[in-house]
């Protein structure tokens, strides 16, 4: 067992863990932090996507020993003060989501996608996202979302030209 | 029967922003995996490596004495209590099962088949202690090959004597609802047209992207279970037949459930098991599935060989269709597995008026994991083969393929048209879909485009594919399913109460994992009790709360689950009407019932129905004999399926030099009938479109020769990504269906039925001035580029899939492959 110190979402964590201990594990079985999920078991899907010192990680690819003094955020610490984050925001408003498994994940990874690249182009959000799985939604408002969020108008979406009502 | 159009709607139709988003936004969210409760201990199966096997000896000491083991568990112990796993569908009246324990005891017929559990203190420790399970088996021949299990050469299950599961036969000269194929063939193979194909329908996954969990409480009164399963309703019934627990001492909640697509449409082994976990050690048990696991035993779709046969004359108008099918059982009949091809039985016709018709399926056992639902189930396999036909019989003739599809589709006018399958389609328009999807599209000027560069010998050719579809969906009058051997029936339950505060409980018995039916059902609610959407809250999923419930699958949420709580709401008007009438002072024939307030006929006296709510739980003032409440049940048996409908147009470039494809376009224009949120449309087609393309390009299960799923973790199975996909431009036209009052029609499987053979047609129209005519699911680059080079694009999946094994292994199997 080795002890470790982590911040996660703002708080802060000790604990003893086993070496082996992937840090979704820790972060769901000792945290509780529940809102980051697993989908895979290679590192295909990208449900557990967090952020360790501000950039995007496959959380089922760090181990928690990994995170010893630094800085993890989940899908749970987004929202502050209760104003729910842009990136979240434009995930409900786009209708970027239906079961929601993949969502907390493909949020943090969209939100390191325009770190890195504020205003980017459909094609270069298509890439930016394309290690995170979804099967609902066929991406299509996905997209639209993450467009949304950079501040670009996404396309009027065809067939629902009665426009949104929150 | 009333219909929309004759009251006001405010909330049905509009574009609402779904009430589910909060939680899952903010990772609020109660998957089954999250469930922890005191003592609780983790579940973790042993799984067969072999295809076919009788196990000889099971060997648990070392597992028992590692760290924090608690319990392992064999078939052998538990043979007397698991019973047996049900298939709930004798398609045929001799339809032949082997038993199906969730445990296997003596022998396995598929590999990831269970054959042990470890229950230890941690999810990590029954990990490590269920590879100490040691196992021995003596190997068995495995049937793999479809058609060769036909022949019956070996035995997937050697007691049963036969391979064969079912035979089924629909025939339009037998039922009177058509004329006789064989005619239709013979006079076109002398004076007109016949085309004869045989397409294979691969094997897929469904691959919802929350894992199987399974958790168990048995230190209540009611023994407790959490699934992530579509269907908590079935789950509770066959957990109290399968293990006899009496039905009232088992509570099924399906809390947050992570997509099913069909594929939690099941009443698991591993539900059982973790049962049995939990009872046997008194404690709390959780299973949750790897990745590997969920790829491997839960149950896969499709599967079939498609032998087609269709009569034309030289003009293009259809005279006969004749269908015959293998589908691949897999080693097991799970819940609906038998029924799955025969869902398709009778859309072959499609939108067409073909006038003979026949239908013939072969249901046989392999060595492979089960099949059974998956989006669509039996439609799509038969909407790919009659536009996959419709675009072969357009080519013989030379003829546009919207045109020949035009030449024998139903016109509006025709409605309701009998089918020649015995069906009644209530309403559609093809024309008018067509026609949309054509300007959305832009067909005229990508045809144009495609001349071009086929003139110019591009290398990058462009291929346009059209489809059109209707499915019957919103299963389905209980009568009907009866008729066909289903043990269940096809209703659905809604409740509805009404709270001292004015607000309004809805409970439905639809159980939704991603479809917004919190939100949708609101929408239908507010609309009829006029009362605001923020003041309804809807419940499912926890068998304690919605009492009665038939659940999600097949597109019959909304128009069998959203009619039951349409009826439930005009249930509670009625209720109301003495008690407002009485609180009025007025005779209740002077009311009427608007935007949520009944009022005197003629006078502007009023009351509202949050009022009346009120008085009724004071129960003070309310008339002699009448009931202080005003909560309501309904449950509605649908009089028919409803028939949406719709035509998809998509192009590709496929690079001629290396058989890649790339997709430039895809418009569709579906008939869902009345829409009661566009977003929620909208999204259903999206994803549905992305399963069927990934379908016809992408996704396979593969297993090797000796039985093994090679494609059993995501590295191995394609499942599209976002750069893989294009965004798409969907409109609608609406017919309204004319079988409920709301007149909508289902929109689940609607994309995912059209798009797989918009893109094979595409792809095959792209090559077919290079003289082919067919390329096999999925349609790889390598199937592609053999295509073109004159032979191969039809070969069987095999050396591509398993690039990561040996280089001599990849060159035997690739060898094989053409054969």
């Amino acid at each position: 067992m080795t002890r470790i110190n982590v911040t996660v979402d703002g708080a802060n964590y000790s604990d003893e863990v086993e070496p082996r201990m992937l840090l979704v594990h820790y972060l769901r079985e000792r945290l509780g932090k529940v809102g980051t999920v697993v989908g895979c078991d290679t590192s295909n899907c990208g449900a557990c996507t967090v952020h360790l010192d501000g950039r995007s990680v496959k959380s089922c690819n760090v181990l928690a020993v990994q995170a010893d003094g630094h800085e993890v955020n989940t899908i749970e610490g987004l929202a502050t003060g209760g104003e729910l984050h842009p990136m979240q925001k434009a995930f409900h408003e786009q209708h970027a989501l239906q079961c929601g498994f993949c969502t907390p994940g493909m949020i943090m990874q969209a939100i390191d996608l325009l770190n890195d690249n504020p205003k980017p182009s459909e094609e270069e959000i298509r890439e930016g996202l394309e290690g995170n799985l979804c099967r609902c939604t066929g991406y299509h408002n996905i997209v639209r979302a993450v467009q949304a969020a950079s501040g670009q108008q996404p396309a009027e979406m065809s067939g629902t030209t009665e426009g949104a009502a929150s | 029967m009333t219909t929309m159009e004759e009251r006001p709607t405010k909330e049905v139709g509009s574009a609402r922003l779904r009430k589910e988003d909060d939680r899952l936004i903010t990772g609020r969210t109660r998957w089954t995996d999250n469930v922890v409760l005191p003592g609780m201990l983790h579940v973790a199966m042993v799984r067969s490596p072999f295809a076919h096997a009788r196990i000889t000896s099971v060997d648990t000491s070392a597992a028992k004495s590692a760290p924090n083991v608690v319990a392992v568990i064999t078939g052998a112990d538990i043979a007397e209590e698991q019973g047996g796993l049900p298939n709930a569908w004798m398609t045929t009246p001799d339809q032949v099962s082997p038993a199906h324990p969730a445990m296997a005891v003596d022998r396995v017929a598929f590999a990831g088949e269970i054959v042990a559990m470890v229950v230890a203190r941690s999810a990590a420790e029954a990990r490590d202690a269920s590879e100490l399970v040691d196992v021995e088996y003596d190997e068995l021949p495995a049937v793999l090959d479809l058609k060769r299990a036909d022949s019956n050469e070996s035995l997937a299950h050697p007691d049963l004597g036969t391979n064969l599961s079912a035979h089924y036969v629909l025939d339009s000269e037998q039922e009177g609802t058509g004329g006789s194929v064989e005619q239709a063939i013979e006079e076109a193979r002398t004076g007109g047209v016949l085309i004869e194909r045989e397409y294979r329908q691969q094997r897929l996954i469904p691959a919802f992207m929350e894992p199987r969990s399974v958790a168990v409480d048995p230190t209540s009164e009611q023994l407790t279970v959490w699934s992530a399963t579509q269907v908590p309703h079935f789950v509770r019934i066959f957990i109290a037949l399968v293990l006899g627990v009496p039905e009232s001492k088992v509570r099924v909640i399906a809390p947050d459930v992570g997509g099913g697509f069909g594929g939690k449409l099941q009443f698991t082994p591993e539900e059982a098991l973790t049962v049995i976990a939990a009872r046997r050690t008194g404690k709390p048990c959780k299973w949750t599935e790897t990745r590997s696991e969920s790829l491997m035993s839960g149950h896969h779709g499709r599967d079939q060989w498609q032998k087609l046969t269709l009569a034309a004359k030289k003009d293009g108008t259809v005279t006969g269709l004749k269908v015959e099918l293998l589908a691949n059982m897999g080693a097991y009949l799970g819940l609906v597995t038998s029924y799955i091809p025969m869902l398709g039985a009778r859309m072959y016709n499609a939108i067409y008026k073909f006038p003979a018709y026949r239908f013939e399926c072969r249901n046989l056992f392999t060595n492979t994991t089960w099949t059974d639902a998956y989006r669509g189930a039996g439609r799509p396999e038969a909407t790919f083969a009659i536009e996959r036909m419709m675009d072969e019989l357009a080519a013989e003739l030379k003829v546009d393929p919207i045109e020949i599809r035009e030449r024998n589709w139903i016109k509006h006018e025709e409605f309701p048209f009998h089918t020649v399958s015995g069906l009644t389609y209530d309403s559609g328009n093809y024309e008018a879909a067509t026609e949309k999807a054509k300007q959305l599209f832009g067909y005229d000027d990508l045809r144009a485009e495609q001349a071009k560069r086929r003139q110019a010998g591009d290398p990058v050719q462009i291929g346009i594919g059209v489809s059109t579809f209707t499915e019957m969906c919103g299963l389905a009058p209980s009568r009907w399913l009866g008729e066909q051997g289903y043990v269940g029936g096809g209703w659905e339950h809604a409740a509805i109460r009404m709270l001292p505060t004015g607000k309004v409980e809805v409970i439905t018995g639809t159980s939704p994992h991603g479809q917004g039916h919190e939100t949708a059902w609101s929408q239908i609610v507010a609309d009829r009790l006029g009362v605001p959407f923020e003041d309804i809250e809807v419940l499912h999923g926890d068998t304690q709360i919605a009492v009665r419930g038939l659940d999600s699958y097949g597109s019959r949420s909304l128009t069998v689950g959203g009619m039951a709580v349409l009826a439930a709401a005009d249930k509670v008007v009625e209720k109301a009407k003495p008690i407002a009438a009485h609180l009025l002072e007025a005779s209740a024939d002077d009311l009427e019932f608007t935007d949520g307030k009944y009022g005197v006929r003629g006078t502007d006296k009023t009351i509202g129905l949050g009022e009346v709510a009120f008085a009724v739980f004071q129960a003070h003032n309310i008339p002699e004999g009448v009931e202080p409440s005003l909560d309501a049940d309904a449950t509605f048996d649908p009089e028919e399926f409803s028939y949406p409908h719709g035509t998809h147009l998509c192009a590709v470039e496929v690079d001629t030099e290396t058989g890649g494809v790339k997709m430039r376009k895809y418009a569709c224009v579906d008939d869902v009938g009345q829409i009661v949120n566009p977003l929620i449309v909208a999204g259903q087609v999206h994803g549905g479109l992305v399963q069927g393309i990934s379908q016809a390009l992408w996704e396979e299960a593969v297993h090797d020769e000796a039985g093994t799923l090679v494609s059993a973790s995501f590295v191995d199975y394609l499942l599209p990504t976002t750069a893989d996909t294009i965004s798409f431009d969907i409109d609608h036209t609406v017919s309204p269906a004319t079988t409920n009052a709301l007149g909508v029609k289902g929109v689940g499987e609607a994309g995912t039925i059209a798009s797989t053979p918009a893109v094979v047609n595409a792809v095959v129209d792209a090559l077919r001035p290079m003289g082919v005519s067919d390329v096999r699911m999925p349609c790889t680059p390598e199937r592609i580029w053999r295509a073109i080079q004159g032979g191969g694009g039809t070969a069987p999946t095999e050396g591509a899939a398993m690039p990561h094994f040996d280089e001599s292994d990849v060159a035997d199997r690739s060898e094989g492959a053409g054969q």
